[in-house]
């Protein structure tokens, strides 16, 4: 059966109607795409556009992840800043070492860090911080958080048009919060070109678990210094293969 | 401009502070008792002690015979001091510039605010009568210089007031105690029969220098006002204040809100116009019950903006304890900056640099400083020393950050390992860590960093990045060389 293309464009409509009042302005989401060369990540997103001005939610488990999400926080958090401003990294005790962001793309200087050493001055803190409309973007490093918790965030993100980063690490219990994404990193070995030592720039296997009125998907994503690049052709059980001779 | 000194002598400073306390003692006599020499001294004796002749110096088993029923309290050794500096605060609500003067009396600079009383005679009886109030037996003197109103507030009679110029008339009928002078020069004058000031104050210098020293002839010279006299108000003057007197005594949390915000539009109106703000300020409450209670806040940036500082205050006005209620607040800023005006090239665009620096305020003042940073590089060798915190907001990189690759998450304290290796200056096949076998599949290395030679020596370290075969990457480091003793290894950091 054909809809006619009346039809087809009145549901256009409507869909995007529904996604403005949920928040994606389509005007703010041109600019962004200029910011954030996301590369393939982009289909998952409604309209192609990556939300800003609201909170994503990243999992980890080892500190290897960890990292891996972190480097992949510093590359979007360097896209985002290429304008200038300053962003706000919070956790309970010293997880990012500066001299590492360069790499990412992100100034180390324009990142304030924060070590809050309780986990309920966290939660206040990290309101203050996304309801400050002078920032770009927070990052917070907190482990457990409920799900009014991330609605009063969720609400400061929606007044201020802060964008925020929740890395939970190593969390008890996985349930829904009021994100707009939930993301997991795991690193992959990094790609050489055959038979060349040593280690080439990170790459990560990107899994976007959760995102509203999106696709979820999973990429395999190599950071290069200017950009991501998808890994289709080698898989990783090659990889390793290739790679019984390092020195 | 002619200066105006008002002496203020405390006869019995700590027993009625003591009476003040415990009112059941209010005309009682009582000594207050410390050893000396392996004996009990009186030291201060209260009023009605005092009348009974029981004098500071007495042995207290004397005391006790001239009158078995007195009571005996411990003295506190530096309690009098303590109480005149407090007193000394106090008065500040009469002038800006008291002092303490120990053993037992206060000196106040009051040039130029008795008119404000209506008149010196109308101050001095304000300022004993809210003493006496307060459960103090006072005397107190005003003249032109700090000797002479000394000298009267404790010889002369009560509540005297030389005229502008006067204090030689004033000073001929006291005794030459009144002139602060040492014992032995005393004594002297005592031998000769000089018992009157004015029995000796026209007697050539040359002959009195010859006879008592210079001392004499000193004081005199101070009490005369021929010879300056230091004075050291009891705080130095906190060029940035404000101060609010109330009517009634404030309890109440809204009721310091009000205070305070008054205060601060005061005292931002005057940095706005001298295009300054606060970086640290401390808001006092002065309690009736003479104890100050005070909160303070810190700003990582100038700030002029009352709302923004009134916000950082608020954080902390429960910690307040009004108790019986306060009525006098004070706004001091101590640390006082220039404000810096936005830097465009750091800022442009994105972002109002002051809304940033009030957010870093707000977190500062509940965390506790020290728990914000921004770091800067620092040419060190080390990683651990690469970076040093910014000092401020606006502070720039005075060196670029460095382009060797570093790990994203560094461990503050290296982990030990324990590796195999196949060859010196190798990277290692496998590594221990926490127990945990981790096989290596790639490596980059080494990069030796070395000591810092003109802080210390040891070995160097030498770092490899490697990486697993599930793509975990990580930072090793060897310290110290094989064939040169046992190296270590350790962890150093996780590669995103």
């Amino acid at each position: 059966m054909k809809l006619n293309s009346d039809k087809i464009e009145r549901l256009r409509q409507l869909k995007q109607e529904i996604m403005e009042m949920e928040g994606y302005l389509p005007q703010k989401g041109q600019q962004t795409d200029s910011r954030l060369q996301l590369g393939p990540l982009h289909e998952a997103f409604p309209g192609r556009v990556f939300p800003l001005g609201a909170n994503h939610e990243f999992i980890s488990h080892s500190p290897s992840e960890a990292a891996s999400t972190q480097g992949f926080l510093a590359v979007i958090l360097g896209m985002l800043m290429q304008n200038g401003g300053f962003c706000l990294w919070l956790g309970t005790r010293p997880q990012v070492f500066p001299p590492a962001l360069k790499h990412f793309g992100l100034a180390p200087d324009r990142v304030l860090f924060v070590n809050v050493p309780r986990e309920r001055d966290l939660l206040w803190t990290l309101e203050q911080a996304l309801s400050c409309e002078a920032l770009v973007a927070v990052v917070g490093e907190i482990r457990e958080l409920g799900f009014s918790e991330s609605q009063r965030l969720q609400l400061a993100v929606e007044r201020s048009r802060v964008t925020g980063f929740l890395h939970r690490h190593q969390p008890r219990s996985l349930h829904a919060l009021a994100c707009a994404t939930r993301w997991k990193l795991t690193p992959l070995p990094s790609p050489v070109p055959a038979g060349m030592p040593g280690m080439g720039w990170p790459a990560w296997k990107v899994s976007l678990l959760k995102v509203r009125n999106g696709k979820p998907g999973h990429w395999q994503l190599q950071w290069d210094g200017e950009g991501f690049q998808e890994l289709f052709h080698q898989q990783p059980q090659e990889i390793v293969q290739n790679r019984k001779n390092y020195a | 401009m002619p200066k105006r000194f008002l002496s203020l002598w405390f006869c019995h400073l700590t027993t009625d502070r003591l009476a003040i306390r415990y009112p059941e003692l209010r005309g009682k006599p009582f000594v207050l008792a410390g050893n000396e020499r392996g004996r009990a001294v009186v030291q201060a004796s209260s009023r009605e002690a005092y009348a009974r002749g029981i004098r500071p110096g007495k042995a207290v088993a004397d005391a006790r015979a001239i009158f078995p029923d007195i009571q005996v309290y411990a003295d506190k050794p530096g309690w009098s001091k303590r109480l005149l500096y407090r007193l000394a605060g106090w008065c500040l609500q009469y002038t800006p510039l008291p002092a303490a003067d120990p053993p037992s009396g206060l000196m106040l600079d009051i040039s130029g605010c008795p008119h404000l009383w209506g008149g010196e005679s109308a101050y001095l009886e304000a300022l004993v009568s809210a003493l006496e109030n307060k459960g103090y037996h006072v005397r107190a003197a005003i003249a032109d210089t700090i000797g002479a109103a000394w000298a009267l507030a404790r010889y002369g009679e009560q509540a005297c007031i030389a005229g502008k110029g006067m204090q030689r008339e004033a000073l001929l009928p006291l005794p030459p105690a009144a002139l602060r002078l040492e014992a032995r020069t005393l004594e002297g004058l005592e031998k000769l029969g000089f018992r009157q000031i004015e029995q000796f104050i026209d007697l050539p210098a040359a002959t009195l220098r010859r006879r008592f020293g210079e001392e004499l002839l000193f004081r005199l010279g101070q009490a005369l006002g021929e010879e300056e006299e230091a004075f050291q108000p009891v705080q130095p003057r906190v060029p940035y204040e404000e101060q609010l007197p109330c009517l009634e005594p404030i309890r109440t949390a809204r009721g310091i809100e009000i205070a305070l915000r008054k205060l601060l539009e005061g005292l931002c109106q005057r940095l706005v116009r001298e295009g300054k703000g606060l970086r640290k300020a401390v808001f006092k409450g002065l309690r009736i019950d003479g104890k100050t209670v005070e909160i303070s806040i810190g700003t990582g940036r100038a700030s002029h903006n009352p709302e923004h500082l009134f916000r950082l205050f608020a954080l902390k006005i429960p910690l307040l304890e009004p108790a019986l209620g306060i009525e006098l607040f004070y706004l001091e800023g101590l640390m006082v900056e220039k404000v810096q005006l936005p830097q465009e090239q750091l800022w442009h665009r994105s972002g109002d640099p002051a809304a940033v620096a009030e957010l870093v305020d707000r977190i500062g003042t509940r965390l506790g400083s020290g728990r914000m940073h921004r770091f800067l590089p620092q040419e060190r060798h080390w990683p651990e020393h690469s970076v040093r915190p910014a000092r401020s907001l606006d502070e720039m990189p005075d060196t670029d950050w460095p382009d060797s690759v570093r790990p994203l998450h560094l461990l503050s304290v290296p982990e030990p390992i324990s590796v195999m290796v196949p060859l010196p200056d190798y990277p290692p096949l496998h590594f221990k860590h926490q127990g945990k076998l981790v096989r290596v599949a790639r490596a980059d290395g080494p990069e030796r960093i070395e000591q810092e030679w003109w802080l210390q020596t040891g070995p160097p370290r030498d770092y490899y990045s490697v990486e697993d075969p599930e793509g975990g990457r990580y930072w090793l480091f060897r310290l110290g060389l094989y064939g040169k003793g046992e190296p270590q290894w350790f962890l150093h950091g996780y590669f995103s």
